[in-house]
């Protein structure tokens, strides 16, 4: 059990419709820690955001007790070590390298393969379109006679892999190619029906209406054709 | 757990090789080296790491673990009561190893792989520039990990400075190659120092490689064909 004392502060400095900030609010929802959000307009950073995280200069920073922590990965293990109840986890040496192998191949692989189909057209988004696909049939084959990555509950692959099920497969409409079809993925299709079954999940994804409003203005900033 | 037999598929070269090397020597953990003929992949290593088709691959009992810094971590929890911790024990300091880890990897080892492959004294100045500004980083990053002792870690050396100092024989030839020193006795004092004590370990020494040789293996990896 995880010391508390009566100045225990915890603050995220996030931004409401990016994966890697949500993924923070999930990790510490599902711990039952409490926090204060403060939203960050990464257009214009606030002299805050750049004192806390000097080298990276992004969203999210976790503060606790005046202390920064960068880095959404580093983040989230930050949080498995100091709150060790509900683990995100798991127990096993084995089982912990392949869920951090999973997490590092959807942050610096699956993530960068989906972001070079967005603007493409023709043949080029075809290629981009397979290389994701390539990418995340590992994941689709991970998931076979599992209800999420962690196994019959929510854990540390399934936190990342909400970038996929909340960010990439949201805005296949507004590409006009759908990256990740039922058909070729059944069960990821399942395993995102499982995380909305999912309170804590619920509670920490960006309303959809809202989610795509955002992602379309962003795209037509950056002059590029959504559907 | 720690039972079984274990192998680690690499090459005497690699840096990311070097990493798991030194872990296990930490832990006086006997394995058996597989390496892997420069060029070409063992049968063994593409059944072991499907998705990357890279080494360092470490097999435990036959399982294969996948990833330099992944395969460090689980060494540290599996032979967890064998010699010295090589992750810290405090999370806030775990957060900035494994911070600092990841920056090594993404943003300071890509600087020097572009000064390797550099052309022209523009493009090679550019470069040092930018290795000049991660090694400032890293400098102070030393100072606040170190609080004062020898090592990233402390008074043993841990994941950190295995990150780092697998980079060293590199860096070495790199420098030889350029003529300039890019670990600078005046602008990176104390990375220097910890530089010399790092190699002078007896769990760094059998596996880092002899610049020399390491230089001759650069010039022939590098080799532009000719004309």
């Amino acid at each position: 059990m995880a010391e508390r004392s009566e100045t225990e502060e915890v603050k995220l400095l996030g931004m409401w419709a990016s994966p890697f900030s949500r993924r923070i609010e999930i990790a510490l929802t599902l711990k039952g820690v409490a926090y204060e959000f403060s939203e960050q307009d990464i257009t214009n950073k606030s002299s805050l955001l750049l004192q806390l995280n000097p080298v990276y200069k992004m969203i999210p920073v976790l503060v606790h007790n005046g202390k920064p922590i960068s880095e959404s990965l580093v983040i989230l293990e930050y949080i498995d070590d100091t709150w060790r109840n509900n683990p995100i986890l798991p127990q096993d040496p084995c089982e912990r390298a392949t869920a951090r192998f999973w997490a590092k191949l959807i942050d610096q692989q699956i993530c960068v393969a989906a972001m070079k189909v967005v603007g493409k057209v023709g043949e080029e988004r075809d290629a981009a379109v397979e290389a994701a696909r390539d990418l995340l049939m590992f994941l689709e084959k991970e998931l076979v006679g599992k209800d999420f990555f962690g196994g019959r509950s929510l854990g540390f692959v399934d936190i990342v892999a909400t970038l996929v099920a909340f960010w990439l497969m949201r805005t296949e409409d507004l590409l006009g190619v759908k990256v990740v079809p039922v058909e070729l993925f059944p069960e990821i299709h399942r395993w995102v029906k499982n995380l909305l079954g999912n309170d804590v999940i619920k509670k920490c994804t960006p309303p959809e209406d809202e989610h795509l409003a955002y992602i379309r203005a962003r795209m037509d900033k950056l002059n590029i054709k959504s559907a | 757990m720690s039972s079984g037999e274990v192998k680690l598929i690499g090459a005497w070269a690699s840096p990311f090789v070097m990493r798991p090397r030194v872990a296990l020597n930490l832990k006086s953990v006997p394995y058996e080296f597989l390496q892997e003929t420069f060029g070409s992949k063992s049968e063994l290593l593409l059944k072991s790491n499907p998705v990357h088709k890279k080494i360092p691959v470490l097999l435990h009992a036959d399982k294969p673990v996948c990833e330099s810094n992944i395969i460090v971590e689980y060494i540290d929890e599996t032979w967890s009561s064998s010699g010295p911790s090589i992750l810290p024990s405090h999370p806030y300091d775990r957060a900035m190893a494994r911070f600092w880890a990841a920056y090594i990897d993404e943003k300071w080892f890509g600087a020097l792989r572009n000064f390797l492959k550099a052309e022209g004294e523009e493009e090679k100045k550019a470069v040092i520039a930018q290795m000049e500004e991660g090694n400032a980083l890293l400098e102070k990053a030393f100072i606040d990990c170190s609080k004062g002792k020898p090592f990233f870690n402390g008074d043993n050396i841990g994941y950190l400075d295995i990150s780092l100092g697998s980079f060293l024989a590199w860096l070495r030839v790199t420098e030889l190659t350029a003529s300039h020193k890019l670990l600078d006795e005046a602008k990176t004092p104390s990375l220097c120092k910890w530089a010399e004590l790092f190699c002078n370990d007896p769990a760094v020494k059998p596996v880092m490689p002899e610049t020399a040789k390491l230089a001759e293996f650069a010039k022939k990896i590098f080799a532009k064909p000719q004309a």
